[in-house]
């Protein structure tokens, strides 16, 4: 992409409005689904998001309105009481946890289909824009809009950074959190519905079918690059905000086409490299780590070489030769540099132009090597 | 170094009842787990409650602390119901409960333990660090406070939970096999942390699975296999038929083992 679209952002009215409102969706929603996902709830969000269609079709036929507040607070509801319908059926019958996800997001999404289809048989011009609930349009997004998610995408964050530690027990420790008298089944719901709040906010800008792509995928990638919850959240935040950015801007600048595909491409994108390249955690540093484990020659190994050695040649002129060494270690270019390591620690010393023996001391630290065993690990 | 109990003025009488059970019965579906259990446990106490796999040992903890709701039956904490007593008790789940990947580090995990002292909203701040750390000290984790809780080993994941429950600087503690994945170094101190328990007089309810050390370790014990076996002092308590009775057909293989142990024991004592 040339890099005009972006400074437009700075220029163009409309386009900062786009710019801003996917922004704020792409961090309540990132932020907010860092608990989804460490709670392995993950799919919660996409039966919210599917069965939130059916209500924005309801409030808009109920109303006549296309007002954000309106159709948002029908969404909430869909949603809401989707999910609510699969805590239920799980709690109430032998039906599995995905079963009932899958019921309730089809028949909601079902109905939401059908009423959407019904709304636009219509002969009236005012359900015109309606569709773009589907697959999101965040070039329909006016300043209303934006004003309507971030208003509620703050009430959302506050409740969660005045709960934090609460929601932290929650998704941690659930049953030690009830020993201490929190009402976990209360909090479950309190941090359902602000993931309720997440989602429909970013429905007209990412839509309904797409939506907790932006739930998860932040999340995903931010928990690659940290161990802290206070990093992870934020960083989820960000990851979902550049996303929303970057994909409203490009869906709306070039073609018009829809922007949840387009967001969606984005965030994955960043989810995808974050699981291959964060240090710790990522696959390729791993690969390399296993793969210099597996190449390294470790410093005990050349020591314990040496000793073997000399106690094969007892009574014979101290010293061996390095390239001996280096045919007994797993990767013989290891063991010069180790050689070095040990003698200025004192443990082996040079006795010929590449010629070796262990001391008094590298005996002594050999045997505490092998007698402390390690870690219980 | 004077250990200054939070808790001192609430510290009972050395022969109140740390727990009462009376008639519970606890069934999942249809399927009773555990049935028409009474149970009185002393303060002052380290009480162990072994029965074979699935007798109900974690479903009676768990329903003593309010986490199973039981079909009939009555729990009373130093004479009140456990809702009222909340902050006078401790717990330490079973490790595989919860999970380790989760981004948290270990000096997080045991702040935790303040929680419900804290109450709603209010963050944990500098008190509560230190009454962690300093827990964290005496289960030997200084070392590895900052580090996230899924890098220890399991020996080291028992002793954070550990210390998580002593922050709770409670009265009476349950435990839910908190010598699981341990090593025997590590076995050791966590007897001695649960001695140190015992001995400033609060009740320690342990569910323990080697038969081998009931006797050294506990001076209580409670045999449980869906019904309560028996309950009482170690020696009065832990005998072959009790054995028998909780392990059904298996116990013939435990109590012989027990009863060479103590025999060489014995031995082991004459000159
Ligand atoms: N949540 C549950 N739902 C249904 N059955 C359960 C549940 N938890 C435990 N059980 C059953 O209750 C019995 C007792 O389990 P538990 O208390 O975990 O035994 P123990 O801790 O002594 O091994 C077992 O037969 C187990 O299968
Ligand atoms: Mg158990």
């Amino acid at each position: 992409m040339d890099g005009e679209v972006f400074t437009r952002i700075f220029t163009d009215y409309t386009l900062r409005t786009v710019a801003l409102g996917t922004a704020a969706l792409g961090f309540v929603s990132g932020a907010l689904g860092s608990f989804a996902v460490l709670r392995k709830q993950a799919l919660l969000g996409d039966a919210t998001s599917h069965a939130a269609l059916p209500g924005i079709a309801v409030a808009f036929l109920l109303t006549g309105s296309k007002a954000p507040l309106v159709l948002v607070l029908g969404a909430a509801l869909a949603g809401w009481l989707g999910t609510l319908a699969i805590m239920t059926i799980v709690g109430l019958s032998r039906v599995k946890y995905d079963t009932a996800l899958g019921m309730i997001l089809s028949v909601f999404f079902g109905v939401g289909l059908v009423l959407l289809t019904f709304i636009q048989r219509r002969p009236d011009a005012t359900q015109a824009g309606l569709d773009t609930y589907l697959f999101g349009q965040a070039a329909t997004l006016l300043d209303r809009d934006v004003k309507t998610i971030a208003g509620l995408g703050a009430i959302a964050l506050l409740a969660m950074a005045l709960l934090w530690k609460e929601l932290k027990l929650l998704s941690f420790d659930p049953d030690f959190g009830a020993t201490l008298g929190f009402p976990m089944r209360g909090l479950d719901i309190i941090l359902t519905s602000l993931i309720v709040i997440a989602i429909v906010i970013g429905l007209q800008a990412v839509g309904v079918v797409l939506m907790s792509a932006m739930v998860v995928a932040p999340a995903a990638a931010a928990r690659q690059w940290t161990d802290k919850l206070g990093i992870m959240v934020p960083l989820a935040g960000v990851f979902g905000a550049l996303s929303g950015v970057t994909g409203a801007v490009i869906s709306s600048s070039a073609t018009r086409m829809p922007t949840g595909p387009v967001i969606v491409l984005c965030v994955s994108a960043v989810a995808v490299a974050s699981l291959l390249l964060a240090p710790n955690r990522g696959l390729f540093p791993q690969w390399l780590r296993s793969r210099r484990q597996r190449h390294a020659v470790r410093k005990e190994a050349v020591l314990s070489d040496l000793r073997a050695l000399e106690e094969q040649h007892a009574g014979e002129a101290p010293g061996h030769s390095a390239a001996v060494l280096r045919m007994m270690a797993p990767n013989p270019a290891g063991v010069s540099p180790r050689l070095q390591e040990l003698s200025d620690r004192g443990w082996v010393a040079k006795t010929g132009s590449d010629e070796w023996t262990i001391t008094e001391e590298g005996l002594r630290a050999l045997e505490a090597q092998l007698g402390s065993g390690g870690d219980e690990r | 170094m004077p250990e200054t109990s939070r808790r001192a003025d609430a510290n009972p009488k050395a022969d109140s009842t740390a727990v009462e059970v009376a008639d519970l019965t606890v069934a999942y579906r249809d399927k009773p787990v555990l049935w028409d259990i009474d149970l009185s446990v002393p303060m002052g106490v380290l009480m162990a409650i072994v029965g074979p796999n699935g007798a109900g040992k974690t479903t009676l903890i768990r329903s003593i602390l309010g986490l199973v709701r039981p079909t009939a039956g009555q729990v009373r904490i130093l004479g009140k119901p456990y809702a009222k007593q909340r902050r006078l008790v401790g717990y330490v789940p079973q490790r595989g409960s919860v999970d380790w990947d989760f981004p948290t580090t270990v000096l997080d995990v045991v702040i935790m333990g303040r929680y419900g002292e804290l109450g709603w909203i209010r963050r944990p701040g500098a008190a509560e660090r230190r009454a962690a750390e300093e827990a964290i000290e005496k289960v030997g984790l200084t070392d590895l406070a900052d580090r996230q809780v899924g890098q220890l080993s399991g020996g080291q994941q028992q002793r954070v939970f550990l210390a998580r429950a002593l922050v709770q600087d409670s009265l009476v503690y349950f435990m839910d096999e908190p010598f699981q994945g341990v090593d025997a170094t590590t076995e050791r101190a966590i007897i001695d942390i649960l001695r140190t328990l015992r001995d400033e007089g609060k009740a320690v309810i342990v569910v323990h699975h080697d038969l081998q050390t009931v006797e050294e370790y506990f001076d209580w014990v409670t045999l449980l296999n869906v019904q309560r076996i028996a309950s009482g002092p170690v020696d009065e308590v832990f005998t072959d038929s009790n054995l028998r009775a909780a392990y059904g057909g298996r116990a013939a293989l435990f109590s012989r083992e027990l009863a060479e142990q103590r025999e060489r024991a014995k031995g082991g004592d004459g000159p």
